[in-house]
């Protein structure tokens, strides 16, 4: 049976919703095995355990985060190298997507990225252009590296679970020679909204917003969502540039993208492409967004959305 | 100094993009300089321009792989102020994934490097067409460097670069030694655009054209051949057709989140 390597960075107090997919799709590829980096408590590893990991490698090293992705890397290859590992599972992150990529070339593997689903043969689903294709690839090579989109399947815990094995796993001497290191870290205020890649509902503004996040940040709290916002919205300095979708910035695929004050030029609707249902706000009947909107509303943003914040509030009680 | 930039030829995103041919290949046919490798291009330029320019000595080298109009991305570089230009262009490098296309531009870069080796290879955060984003890391790990990607702002001092990344939850400082593979986002500057006396300039500028066999790279290295990687299928997404448009008459909040409740997403 094929050995699956899912690698876990940082795993926290407890395990993301993408952590806990990942090990599901591993479950349904072959026998799964997780390398995590950083502290492992104990609630996490039981975790582990009811979603079908059998054995956890560690690192030998505490200071892998002190370094920019190399040195993660090595110690992949060396946790792929003790699992015997054939298919090597990791976050769709900018920083997972480059740990895959060096990885790659450590193992000699394939990677490919912004997987959606793997079938268990590890033909890996995409979409390219920006959504307009959907595509099947598969490495070539004996071990492959998957990075997998977050909300690609629903999380389900393994019966029976069992307590995992740990092992720890050596790091070559050289692993932090040819290393960019991190001199300061400034932590980000947490703004409580969900992660803009992995969030279920987006709400995302653009130059219609005029400078006032406000009522999109209001119906981002009812909804439970993360705000987005258009490169227009983000270069006028409106909200942080981490807000951005698009080209340049974020790929998201939520069940829900509410788009407010978005024209909807190509790149815009790039951003938006993948998500399941999308709902447009906008003055203007014109506007292209309406063109590929589930549910589309011409009109000011400023009444309308204010209005759904409340009725939703209603609704909740 | 010696700045190494990785320029690419992408098809516009302003119009619809396709795949062509049995190897799922992207059609280049209406292909501008990516963007994003503008902000690459003017951060090299600004690092030479602050060590006194060409006169003392430094230069940047816009490099690109691909088919015959790849020739244009770079010519666009020596217009925006590029000293000289590299074209790798070879048939066989065709459908290369980014294995294939770290293995070749590693070759190019060390064969540009055989006088005296790049203080620094500086790209785009990402290709505007692939968007995997793994050749500047799989560059970097072919070439034994350190790579810092991301940057949001870059300084060199000596043999030290200092850069600051911005992730979602904290913004780090990071430091490397050079040489070293970077990737610039599109915070990092404003890139200048090609004026009148540069593109004229341009005209003087060398473009030198590399093959497959000047590098030391065998065909069965790259292309389809030497990728770890193959697209099986690819299908045209059904383009997503409009739905429910209402005008709002003082109740389309409600109407919206009865939609929302209708489809389950409260």
């Amino acid at each position: 049976m094929a050995k699956v390597l899912v690698f876990i960075d940082n795993p926290g107090q407890a395990l993301k919703k993408s952590s806990l997919e990942l090990l599901t799709i591993a479950r349904s590829l072959g026998e799964s095995v997780v390398a995590v980096n950083g502290e492992l408590h104990d609630d996490v590893a039981r975790t582990l355990g009811e979603y079908g990991a059998r054995t956890l490698y560690l690192p030998s090293a505490d200071d892998l985060d002190d370094y920019l992705v190399g040195p993660k890397a090595s110690y992949l290859a060396a946790a792929v190298h003790a699992s015997a590992a054939t298919v090597v599972l990791a976050e769709n992150s900018a920083e997972g997507k480059e740990i895959a990529a060096r990885l790659g070339i450590k193992l000699g593997a394939g990677v490919i990225t912004d997987v959606v689903a793997v079938d268990p043969d590890g033909t890996a689903h995409k979409s390219v252009l920006a959504g307009s294709y959907t595509t099947t690839a598969k490495a070539t090579t004996p071990v492959s590296v998957l990075t997998v989109k977050p909300n690609s399947v629903t999380p389900e815990p393994a019966a029976p679970a069992a307590a995992p094995d740990s092992v720890t796993v050596g790091l070559p001497a050289d692993a932090t020679a040819a290393a960019a290191r991190v001199t300061a870290r400034n932590e980000k205020p947490a703004s409580g909204r969900p992660e803009l890649t992995e969030a279920r509902i987006v709400v995302a503004g653009g130059r219609g917003v005029d400078g006032n996040f406000g009522p999109l940040e209001d119906l981002a709290d009812a909804l439970g969502a993360a705000i987005g916002a258009s490169r227009a919205a983000t270069d006028a300095g409106w909200i942080g540039h981490d807000a951005q979708i698009g080209q340049t910035g974020k790929t998201v695929s939520p069940q829900l993208y509410i788009s407010a004050g978005i024209s909807g030029a190509i790149q815009q609707k790039a951003g938006m492409q993948t998500a399941k249902v999308i709902v447009a706000v906008n003055k203007d009947a014109e506007s292209p967004v309406f063109e590929i909107a589930d549910f589309g509303v011409v009109g000011d943003l400023f009444q309308v959305l204010p209005q759904a914040t409340a009725e939703i509030k209603k609704r909740q009680g | 100094m010696k700045i190494i930039v990785l320029v690419k030829h992408v098809p516009d995103a302003q119009f619809d993009r396709h795949l062509t041919g049995a190897g799922n290949t992207t059609d280049r046919s209406e292909s501008i300089l990516s963007e994003l490798d503008e902000y690459a291009l003017e951060a090299a330029l600004q690092l030479i321009e602050a060590r006194g320019g060409e006169a003392a000595g430094n230069k940047v080298i816009a490099l690109s792989m691909g088919p015959a109009g790849a020739v244009n991305a770079v010519k666009k570089s020596l217009q925006i102020g590029a000293t000289e230009g590299v074209h790798l262009s070879d048939e066989a490098l065709a459908g290369s994934d980014a294995a294939a296309t770290s293995l070749a531009l590693a070759a190019a870069i060390r064969h540009l490097g055989a006088d005296a080796p790049a203080d620094l290879i500086l790209t785009g955060m990402a290709s505007t067409d692939g968007e995997t984003s793994l050749v500047p890391a799989q560059l970097a790990e072919r070439l034994g460097l350190p790579q810092v990607t991301f940057a949001a702002s870059l300084e060199l001092d000596g043999g030290q670069l200092t850069a600051r990344r911005d992730g979602d939850t904290h913004s780090d400082t990071v430091e490397a030694p050079l040489p070293a593979v970077v990737s610039v986002t599109d915070q990092i500057n404003d890139p200048r655009y090609p004026n009148f006396k540069g593109i004229m300039a341009a005209k003087k500028k060398t473009i030198t054209t590399l093959s497959l066999a000047d590098i030391g790279v065998d065909a069965s290295q790259v292309g389809s051949a030497g990728s770890w990687t193959a697209v099986e299928t690819a299908e045209v997404r059904p383009p997503r057709t409009a739905g429910t448009i209402i005008t709002d008459e003082g109740d389309a909040g409600i109407q919206l989140v009865e939609f929302l409740a209708a489809q389950k997403l409260l």
